[in-house]
């Protein structure tokens, strides 16, 4: 049993994808405020906004983490997610993160239930990721 | 309170009487004139339904009406001649019989009325009853004329011809609606217009007869003129004319809080003239009338007399001599007349039993109000209300076929034409006759008209003859009534679609179209302490709501049962209790409630105005700030606000200039800020001052203004910084930034760099930058959202000024748009006028401040996605820091669970804003549509209009999200779809032709000028500013202005006749026909005038007549026309009347006067005008024969 970068990685990524969990419910039920009224999209304080940011950048760490330690199937598992979120990001009007969620569109209902649609796949995704990260750290752990 | 006799009881036949007389009655005491302040003129009773030129000036009305009462006597001469105006004349002068909402006659027009928005107006306090008698006096003698039209089509036979149209505006309520004068004069029709039949069956017959007898029948119609207290009650019994009819009139004056009794047995006479008017059979019958002339100054001491005799529940019949005016008449023998008119007319009563009558024919007024105090469902009428189409298009009026034998004309516009009701303030009366008669084409069918299957590419002559209605929503006649105006509130589909599949197989778009805050003339203002709504959808109470009993009352949008307050049984306006149903909230589908201080965040704010001036050399060089301080100083007076109003100046250029106008100075200060990165306001406190207390300074500033930076060389302009600024000047408050833009803006925060491609202006493939190059500006006007603060944008450039980014300033504050190309002050007249124009409008028109919208709608609809200039705080809520009466919204709708459990659904937006004199005040508007389960109803009840400029909405979504190729697709799938769809349903049609029903086959006409709007145009240089530019439009114009725009209306102007022309303001107004946009229609010999919403286009032929140029253009010969000509000369020649009083008339239809151009047939500008002949083919794009062979190419695929 010897500690590899590759089970580092699952380590860590372990850990973020828990906070990623976190996030994806957050977005959620942000979602869910915005709907029912109880928020104003305008709202900076709004978790939507602030969490978009930080969602990509842990996600696009994973990916550079797992490239580094080769392990190309869990790569190859969250390279359609990563691709996702740099076609979010830049194809959101002009200068993006804070506007991920546009205030003024993301009333329209299309792009409300989109959203929320996303931040459904989003969860379900991190949640199954979550306990194959957990599997592959005790198989690496365990084989090598 | 009795019911009529001869009348079977219905179940809530007291109610009719109560119901219309009793608002009417006591409403009339306090109602009609005299209205608050805040109210125009009182006369103008009806806002909806006027235009308005109409409504200021009713008394002219008095003169022409009582000259017109000889027409039918002319007519008996001429039977076209009488054809024309039998139709012609009575819904134009229903219109000041619709300001007869006096003590006088007012009884019975109210029975109608008050079940119709227009009569709550007023609020219970005021009183007034001068100008009753005089009111009195039109009325009746429009009726004389309405009745005279009638009494044809009841007797002469000879007559066909005007007996077929006549007999429509008579019999029909819903055809009659179709001349003009809407509901109101088709309800009037049975109530009031026939009692004076009878009359003027009389004067008519005799007036070439005997003059007595006509000028004692005069004296009856003049006789509620007299300001006499004592009360009158003239009887007549003459044999009149054709038939020998007997028909005596009876005018008595009560006292106002009797009328309800009268209205009942008005409208029990109604009844019975009617059967008897149409039932030829009978040699002789005798018809009777009491025309209650109710004076609220009218003598007490006779009322109980002249009570009993009206309580007597049929009508009274005299058997007396024409007799002049006798003062009293005993109950006793009206008692005994009535008893016999009773059973002389009994024989006839049986047929109004028939539903069909009733609905389809003229009395469902009577019924409708009777029946339920409000939602109609409640009573019999439910299984018709469900009944798709049964209602609207019923077999022929039993009485109709008696009265008319086999009509040539079947007014085959039943139900389908109603929709002109709805249409008025722009297109008066005539219009509606003109094009109404234009569709009295011979069409047999019982299918409904807007079914009708239309050959799209043999048929060509598909424009109307005049402006295309709105249709109007197959709902019984009283809801309808109640409905709201299409100019406020329209929907894409008048027939809701029960499912989402049904909707999805219709291939239309479900939407809203919404003109909220529109100038009205009319409005009820409703100040109470409590603001019924419903406890769980918060939906105010309005006309489409059900009563449970005296007590609940059920919410049309969640069907919750609510408690009615206490305070709500108390009627102000009638001033009785317990009759809820009888509030003005429950009469009237648009009113405005005063919002107590649960509607406020904070203390309503002050009007507070903020001018950001661009004074770059660009900006001098153009001169417009010349204009805008002249308008400025003009309209200083007319800002609205009140006595806390503020203004405030920034200029800027490469630095910004604030402006100390502190009370107390000698002069302006200006400060100037050069640290353009890190904008700080000055002096915080005088920047903006009170308009009284500075007024001074500020005169001086603004004539100072023009002439500081006539000798500026700086060249830049850091637009960003001083919006910043603005925007921390404006935030404490909020209010309105209106910004003046010269150029890209290239200094400081929000520079933008020229991103258009010249070569790509005609580029067919791809246009690009549709989109915003920085979120600044929309990061920006988020912010002033946020702080209930406007940015209005004023775009005054000669060259690209990247519009696409800085119009995001305006759009998410909820601000409006201009842009004047090529702006100069000298070189180009034309866009020097149109923003003096604008400015004028823009500075006085009203303006509602720190506004939210919500819009509601009954539970399975939802909002899809919102079109216009807003920001959209939650899924139906809009705010809107400023609202203008020019702002238009659109809304995509969706069907999210099944409406098979409900036969109505209905739509309520209301606006919540301050107005500027500091009031908080919710304007409410509500609209109530069928549901349908057919796919053909949902196409009959399809409104083309409201489609295209939904469409337009989201096509403007979809070339910016997508592409400009990828929208234009989609507005040729939208057609091809639903045409495609359409075909498939109707089997009995040919596959091989292109077929569309008539309610949309004007939409391939439309989607094609869509097309060639300059805003999707391909193929054709477009300037990006100006494309962007329409995009800005079509999102946030109201729906007839949009139409417009994309759509001009095309007239020949050179040989305006006098047939179909309409009076207003003693002014003879000439309506000549719309022509096809196609340049097929254009003669080298003619003038024509385009009416593009905005500008007027004249164009004058190469051979055009001389005389028309001379006259009208006041120039010798066509050659020393000038080519820059925007004024009509004021020559004293017909036809320069003629064509200056249309002109005025169509300006006068709107809020912004447009301007005049007139274009010469070889003037560089003649392609401003061609490209507007959307029918023709442009080398890039299709005629619109080619469109259609297109679309039926696509379609057979």
């Amino acid at each position: 049993m010897v500690f590899t970068f590759a089970a580092f990685c699952y380590m860590l990524s372990l850990v973020l994808c828990a906070a990623l969990i976190f996030f994806a419910i957050w977005h959620i039920i942000a979602f869910d405020e915005l709907q029912s009224d109880f928020k104003n999209p305008i709202d900076q304080r709004n978790p939507a906004h602030a969490l978009v940011l930080p969602e990509y950048s842990i996600h696009s760490l994973f990916c550079i983490m797992f490239l580094c330690a080769q392990e190309w199937l869990t790569l190859g598992l969250n390279v359609p997610l990563l691709f996702y979120h740099f076609w979010r990001y830049f194809s959101c009007p002009a200068d993006g993160s804070t506007l991920a969620y546009d205030p003024p569109a993301v009333m329209n209902a299309d792009t409300l239930i989109y959203c929320r649609k996303e931040a459904w796949c989003k969860l379900a995704f991190y949640l199954l990721s979550f306990f194959y990260y957990l599997y592959c750290m005790i198989y690496t752990l365990v084989s090598s | 309170m009795s019911a009529p006799a001869g009348l079977p009881p219905r179940p809530a036949g007291p109610a009719a009487a109560v119901y219309p007389g009793g608002p009417g009655a006591s409403r009339e005491a306090a109602a009609p004139q005299a209205g608050p302040p805040g109210y125009q003129n009182g006369p103008v009773q009806n806002w909806m339904h006027l235009p308005s030129g109409y409504g200021s000036h009713p008394p002219n009305y008095s003169a022409p009406s009582g000259h017109y009462s000889q027409v039918p006597s002319k007519a008996a001469a001429s039977h076209l001649d009488d054809q024309y105006r039998a139709s012609y004349y009575p819904p134009y002068y229903s219109a000041p019989a619709q300001n007869a909402l006096t003590p006088s006659v007012a009884t019975s027009v109210l029975s109608t009325q008050a079940s119709q928005q227009l009569y709550n107006k007023t609020t219970p306090q005021t009183v007034g009853s001068a100008e009753g008698p005089t009111q009195g006096a039109i009325s009746s003698a429009s009726y004389l004329i309405t009745s005279a039209q009638q009494s044809y089509s009841a007797f002469g036979n000879h007559y066909s011809t005007s007996v077929s149209s006549s007999v429509a505006s008579q019999g029909f309520p819903l055809n009659s609606d179709h001349y003009a004068m809407p509901v109101v004069s088709g309800a009037m029709y049975p109530h009031l217009s026939y009692p004076v039949a009878a009359g003027s069956v009389y004067g008519q017959a005799f007036t070439s007869q005997s003059l007595p007898a006509v000028g004692q029948f005069k004296e009856t119609n003049t006789f509620s003129s007299q300001s006499t207290s004592v009360p009158h009650s003239l009887q007549q019994r003459v044999p009149v004319g054709y038939n020998s009819t007997i028909s005596s009139v009876s005018a008595q004056s009560v006292q106002d809080n009797l009328s309800r009794n009268l209205t009942g047995s008005v409208a029990k006479v109604n009844n019975q003239i009617n059967t008897g008017g149409t039932d030829s059979s009978q040699p002789v019958h005798s018809v009777s009338q009491s025309i209650p002339f109710t004076k609220s100054g009218a003598g007490t001491s006779s009322s109980p007399a002249v009570t009993s005799s009206v309580r007597t529940p049929a009508p009274s019949l005299s058997s007396q001599p024409p007799s002049s005016p006798a003062l009293t008449q005993s109950p006793e023998s009206a008692l005994q007349e009535a008893i016999d008119s009773s059973s002389t007319t009994s024989s006839a009563s049986p047929v109004l039993n028939n539903y069909d009558a009733l609905e389809g024919g003229g009395y469902p007024e009577t019924r409708s109000v009777t029946s339920s105090p409000v939602p109609a469902p409640a009573v019999p009428q439910t299984s018709k209300a469900s009944k798709p189409f049964g209602y609207g298009y019923p077999t022929l009026q039993p009485g109709y076929q008696n009265a008319a034998p086999p009509a040539p004309v079947q007014p085959s516009n039943l139900g389908h034409h109603p929709g002109f009701q709805h249409y008025p303030q722009q297109y008066p009366s005539v219009n509606q006759l003109s094009s109404s008669l234009g569709g009295l084409s011979l069409q047999h069918s019982q299918q409904p008209e807007s079914l009708r299957p239309v050959n799209l590419t043999q048929d060509r002559n598909i424009l109307p003859v005049s402006s295309v209605p709105a249709p109007v929503p197959n709902l019984n006649s009283d809801l309808r009534k109640l409905n709201c105006s299409p100019d406020s509130f329209r929907c894409t589909l008048t027939n809701i679609p029960q499912t989402q599949a049904l909707l999805n197989k219709a291939k239309l778009p479900l939407g809203l179209l919404l003109h909220p805050f529109r100038d009205l003339t009319q409005l009820p203002v409703i100040t109470s302490s409590t603001i019924v709504r419903c406890r769980s959808c918060r939906t105010y109470i309005n006309p489409f709501v059900s009563f449970i009993d005296q007590r609940r009352w059920k919410c049309n949008l969640c069907y919750r049962v609510n408690d009615v307050p206490e305070e709500f049984m108390y009627n102000p306006l009638t001033r009785s209790y317990g009759e809820p149903h009888k509030r003005p909230e429950v009469q009237n589908s648009t009113v405005e409630f005063i919002a107590s201080s649960d509607y406020m965040l904070r203390p309503p704010q002050p009007a507070v105005y903020l001018f950001v001036l661009d004074v770059s050399h660009n900006a001098v060089e153009a001169g417009y700030l010349t204009i805008v301080c002249q308008s400025l100083l003009e309209n200083l007076d007319k800002l609205p606000g009140d006595s806390r109003t503020r203004i405030g100046f920034i200029t800027f250029d490469s630095t910004v200039q604030f402006y100390n106008l502190q009370e107390g100075l000698s002069q302006p200060q200006m400060l100037i800020v050069s640290d353009i990165d890190d904008i700080f306001l000055p002096t915080p406190d005088s920047l903006l001052v009170n308009l009284h207390e500075s007024r001074e300074l500020i005169k001086d500033l603004l004539n100072a203004l023009p002439n500081m930076f006539t000798n500026t060389r700086e060249t830049h302009s850091a637009l960003g910084p001083a919006l910043q600024a603005a925007f921390k000047l404006m935030s404490p408050t909020g209010g309105r930034i209106s910004v003046f833009q010269t150029q890209l803006p290239s200094l400081g925060a929000g520079l933008l760099h020229s991103r258009e491609d010249p070569n790509q202006r005609s580029s067919t493939k791809v246009v690009q930058h549709l989109g915003p190059a920085t979120d600044f500006y929309k990061k920006l006007a988020l912010d002033c959202s946020g702080q209930q603060t406007a940015v209005d944008l004023f775009l005054l450039s000669s060259q690209y000024s990247d519009l696409a980014s800085l119009a995001c300033i305006s759009k998410y504050s909820a601000g409006c748009i201009y842009y004047y190309p090529s702006f100069h002050h000298s070189h180009n007249p034309a866009q020097a006028e149109k923003l003096q124009k604008d400015l004028k409008r823009y500075l006085t028109r009203k303006i509602g401040f720190e506004a939210v919208m919500r819009i509601r709608c009954t539970k399975g609809l939802s909002i899809h996605t919102f079109h216009g200039n807003f920001f959209v705080r939650s899924t139906d809520l809009l705010s809107l820091a400023n609202v203008n009466p020019d702002a238009g919204f659109a809304v995509q709708m969706s069907i999210e669970e099944s409406l098979t459990d409900t036969s109505l659904v209905c739509f309520q937006t209301a606006l919540l804003y301050t107005s500027s004199k500091g009031e908080r005040r919710i304007r409410v508007h509500t609209l109530c549509l069928p549901v349908v389960s057919s796919l053909t109803d949902v196409y009959a009840g399809a409104d083309v209009q409201a489609i295209v400029c939904l469409l337009a909405n989201m096509a403007v979504d979809r070339s910016v999200s997508s592409s400009l190729s990828d929208a234009r697709d989609a507005l040729v799938n939208a057609v091809v779809d639903s045409l495609a769809a359409y075909m498939s349903t109707a089997s009995n049609l040919q596959q091989s032709m292109l077929m569309a029903p008539n309610s949309l086959k004007l939409f391939p006409l439309y989607v094609l000028a869509l097309l060639k709007q300059k805003a999707f145009r391909t193929g054709t240089s477009t300037r990006l500013d100006d494309r962007v530019y329409a995009m800005c439009q079509m999102k946030s114009q109201p729906l007839v202005h949009l139409m417009k725009m994309i759509h001009p209306n095309l007239y020949r102007i050179d040989k305006l006749i006098d047939e179909s022309t309409i009076h207003v303001n003693d002014r003879v107004v000439p309506q000549p026909p719309l022509q096809k946009l196609s340049a097929e229609k254009l003669t080298r010999e003619g003038a024509f005038l385009m009416d593009c919403g905005s500008i007027f286009y004249i164009w004058i032929g190469k051979n055009c007549d001389n005389n028309f140029i001379k006259d009208v253009l006041g120039y010798p010969n066509y050659a020393s026309v000038p080519q820059k000509m925007t004024q009509l000369p004021e020559v004293d020649a017909l036809s320069s009347e003629r064509t200056r009083s249309f002109i005025s008339w169509l300006r006068d239809s709107r809020p912004l006067s447009p301007v005049l151009q007139v274009i010469k047939d070889e003037s560089p500008a003649k392609t401003d005008f061609f490209q507007h002949l959307i029918e023709d083919r442009t080398e890039a794009a299709f005629s619109y024969y080619e469109f259609l062979l297109n679309i039926q190419q696509q379609i057979c695929k």
